[in-house]
C-alpha cells in the first residue's frame, strides 16, 4: 500500500490552500496505486483536529505538537518531520513550495539523502526503466528550468521517498465525499536544545494583492509602465472587475509590488480572462498565465511572443486600443 | 575576526533570452548563453563584504563548477574577497543538489573553522534554492533563508530580518550558520580597479602547486576529489537521487489567435463572443 504524505501548512490557525490542494492532488495520484494520503501538522496547541481535510482526500493526519513548534523554524521542523518520515515510511512527499517549504523541504531531502524536486507545474505516476530495471509507480516530477526555457521531467528511483514542493494555484481542491480522515498524534523527540533560531518579532504585511482567485485580470508589461498607460489600466481593471498582475520587470523596476508578480518565479494565475497589456511574453512570464481560459494581447510590436498562446490579439498602441475597450464595455456596444 | 565563506554559481544568463541565443526551431541554444556570477550570489558576498567593511574578517569564496567556473571567482576576488577555491573535477559533473551539497559541505570541513556561510538564495539556471538548506543540513548548522537584512552581528550570534509568506520576521541565531541572501538585501559593489588590474591573469594552482611554496601573489585554489575527503559514490550522476528523465524545449503551443483591429465594431465582436463563452458575464 503506497502512502503519499503533505506537509501541512498553517496559516494562522487555519490550512493554507496549497496544503489543501496538495491533499486533493495526492489522493488523485494514489488512486491509481492504491495509496493512502496522510498529513502532518506541526505546532503548539493546535485547536483544530484537521479530520476536515478528509473531504479534500486526507485519510490521515498527524498532529505533531511541541513548545518549540510554536513558530515554524527550520532545525526542530526538519527534525521532527523526518522522525515521521522514518516512522510511517512514506513513498511521496509533498510540500507547498512557499516560504516555509522551500526552506524545510531541502533540509529534510538531505537528512534523508533522498530526491526532491523544486517548483513542480505537474506530478504524475508512471513506471520508469532506469539502467535495465522496471522502477514501479514512480512520482514523475515536472518542472521548468533555465529560465522557463525547459520543462525537465526528474524522477528518483532509487531512493524513497520522492519528494517533490509545488506552488500554491498548480493543483486544485478537490472533495472527495465519504473520505474519513483519521486524527493521531506523533511526538517528536525534540527539546530546548533543538531551538536554533529564536524568532524576536514576526511583522505581517497586509497584502494589498491576491491573484490566486481572480476571475478577471490585467497584466502590465513594460509597455504598460507608465502613468499615462497605467491610469487607464487602472480604469480597465475597476470597469471589469479586475486585479492587476505585473510581468516581473514591471517588478524589478519598481512601478509596482512583488505580489503582482505573474510567472515563473511569481504567481501562477487560473483567471477566466488574462488581458495582457504591453507584455512580450517572455517564457517566464507565459509560464504564468497558461491556466487562463482567454488570454486577449494587446502590443504595439507584431512579432511580439505574447501572441503565440493569445486567444485574441490587438495589434496597436495601448493609449488608443485601451479606452475603445472601456467604452465599448461601459457602453455594452455589443449588445447594439 | 570573523570567517566568512561565500558559496558562488557560474550559470548562463537564462534571464536575458534574445533573438541571438534562439535556434531556429524556437528553442535556446544554451551554449550561445553568456556565463555570468548567479546574481543573488553576488548579493550573498557583498553581505560578506559589508561585515569586512566593519570587522576583522576572512572571505572564502568556493564554487564547484568546470574549469570555466573559476571566472566567478576571479570576480569576486576582485571586488574584496581574501581566498577563492575552485572544486573542479570530472567526478562532480552531473551532481543534483543532494551531491552538489555533498561536495560543498566536504570542502567547507576541509577548510575548517568559519563563522558564516553564505549562499545567494537560489541559482537562476536550476531555481531549486535547495543547494544552500542541503549544505547546513550536512554541517549541522542552522540555516536562514530568504535574508533581507543583517540587523546585529557578533562573534556569538546573530539577528537578521527574513522574509515570510506574510511579511517578515526578525529572527536570532548562534553562529556558526548559513544564511541564503535575497537580490533586494543590498547592491553589489564594483569591482576595485586595481585589483581587476592585478588579478587579470590570476593563476591557478593544485595544492601541489602551492602547498608549501611561499605563494606572494594571489591566486585560486583548485581542488579536485584527491585534494579533499569526498567520497565519488555520493558525486556526480552516481551520488544523485534525482535523475532526469527528459528534457523538453518550452516551445510553448500555438494557439490558433484570432487578430482583433483597434475599431468599435470588432471590439465589441470579442466581447460577444467572451460573453457567450460564459468567460465573463
Amino acid at each position: 500500500m503506497s502512502k503519499i504524505l503533505v506537509f501541512v501548512e498553517l496559516r494562522g490557525d487555519d490550512v493554507a490552500d496549497v496544503s489543501i490542494e496538495l491533499i486533493s492532488k495526492a489522493k488523485e495520484l494514489g488512486s491509481s496505486i492504491g495509496g493512502e494520503v496522510i498529513a502532518a501538522v506541526l505546532g503548539y496547541d493546535l485547536i483544530q483536529d484537521f479530520s476536515f481535510l478528509g473531504r479534500y482526500g486526507c485519510d490521515r493526519v498527524y498532529k505533531i505538537e511541541h513548545k518549540i513548534l510554536k513558530h515554524y523554524t527550520s532545525y526542530p521542523y526538519a527534525k521532527s518531520l523526518v522522525e515521521l518520515i522514518k516512522e510511517i515510511r512514506p513513498d511521496i512527499v509533498l510540500f507547498g513550495a512557499t516560504y516555509i517549504g522551500r526552506d524545510l523541504a531541502p533540509r529534510v531531502a538531505s537528512s534523508l539523502g533522498c530526491g526532491l524536486t523544486a517548483d513542480c507545474t505537474d506530478l504524475k505516476i508512471e513506471d520508469f526503466k532506469f539502467r535495465g530495471k522496471l522502477y514501479k509507480n514512480q512520482l514523475l516530477q515536472i518542472r521548468p528550468a533555465w529560465g522557463g526555457n525547459i520543462i525537465a521531467t526528474i524522477v528518483s528511483p532509487e531512493v524513497s521517498p520522492s519528494m517533490a514542493t509545488v506552488r500554491k494555484g498548480v493543483f486544485l481542491k478537490k472533495e472527495f465525499s465519504n473520505n474519513l480522515c483519521e486524527v493521531k498524534t506523533f511526538r517528536p523527540n525534540l527539546s530546548e536544545e533543538d531551538l536554533l533560531s529564536e524568532v524576536l518579532h514576526v511583522e505581517k504585511r497586509p497584502k494589498s494583492v491576491d491573484l490566486h482567485g481572480a476571475k478577471v485580470i490585467v497584466g502590465v508589461g513594460m509597455g504598460a509602465a507608465n502613468e499615462k498607460t497605467f491610469g487607464l489600466i487602472k480604469e480597465l481593471a475597476d470597469v471589469l472587475g479586475a486585479q492587476i498582475g505585473a510581468t516581473r520587470p514591471v517588478v524589478d523596476s519598481g512601478f509596482l509590488p512583488k505580489e503582482c508578480q505573474i510567472g515563473q518565479t511569481g504567481v501562477t494565475v487560473r483567471p477566466n480572462l488574462y488581458i495582457a497589456c504591453g507584455i512580450s511574453g517572455q517564457i517566464q512570464h507565459r509560464a504564468g498565465i497558461l491556466g487562463a481560459k482567454r488570454i486577449i494581447a494587446i502590443n504595439k510590436d507584431p512579432k511580439a511572443p505574447i501572441f503565440d498562446i493569445a486567444h485574441y490579439g490587438i495589434v496597436g498602441d495601448l493609449n488608443i486600443v485601451l479606452p475603445k475597450i472601456i467604452k465599448v464595455y461601459k457602453q455594452k456596444l455589443w449588445e447594439v | 575576526m570573523f570567517n566568512l565563506i561565500v558559496l558562488v554559481k557560474q550559470v548562463p544568463d537564462v534571464t536575458d533570452v534574445s533573438e541571438e541565443v534562439m535556434k531556429p526551431d524556437g528553442t535556446l541554444n544554451r551554449e550561445a548563453l553568456p556565463s555570468i556570477i548567479n546574481p543573488e550570489d553576488l548579493n550573498a558576498l557583498e553581505e560578506a563584504l559589508k561585515i569586512k567593511d566593519r570587522f576583522p574578517a576572512h572571505v572564502t569564496v568556493v564554487s564547484m563548477g568546470p574549469p570555466k567556473a573559476s571566472e566567478v571567482l576571479k570576480d569576486c576576488l576582485m571586488r574584496g574577497a581574501d581566498e577563492a577555491i575552485l572544486l573542479t573535477d570530472k567526478f562532480f559533473a552531473g551532481s543534483d543538489t543532494q551531491a552538489t551539497s555533498y561536495i560543498l559541505a566536504q570542502a567547507i570541513k576541509k577548510i575548517g573553522r568559519f563563522d558564516i556561510i553564505f549562499c545567494g538564495r537560489q541559482a537562476i539556471d536550476g531555481d531549486t534554492a535547495q543547494v544552500g538548506p542541503q549544505v547546513a543540513e550536512k554541517l549541522g548548522i542552522n540555516q536562514l533563508t530568504y535574508v533581507f537584512e543583517i540587523m546585529e552581528i557578533h562573534k556569538g550570534g546573530i539577528v537578521v530580518k527574513r522574509e515570510t509568506e506574510e511579511g517578515f520576521e526578525v529572527v536570532k541565531s548562534k553562529l556558526p550558520a548559513l544564511l541564503t541572501i535575497m537580490s533586494k538585501a543590498n547592491e553589489p559593489r564594483p569591482k576595485d580597479v586595481k585589483k581587476a588590474i592585478a588579478y587579470k591573469n590570476i593563476p591557478i594552482l593544485s595544492p601541489e602547486e602551492y602547498k608549501g611554496k611561499d605563494n606572494k601573489k594571489v591566486f585560486i585554489k583548485k581542488w579536485d576529489h584527491t585534494s579533499f575527503d569526498v567520497d565519488l559514490e555520493r558525486c556526480g550522476l552516481k551520488g544523485s537521487p534525482t535523475k532526469v528523465k527528459k528534457v523538453e524545449s518550452a516551445v510553448l503551443k500555438k494557439i490558433d489567435t484570432k487578430l482583433i483591429s483597434c475599431t468599435e465594431e470588432e471590439i465589441a465582436y470579442m466581447f460577444k463572443e467572451l460573453i457567450e463563452d460564459h468567460i465573463i458575464a
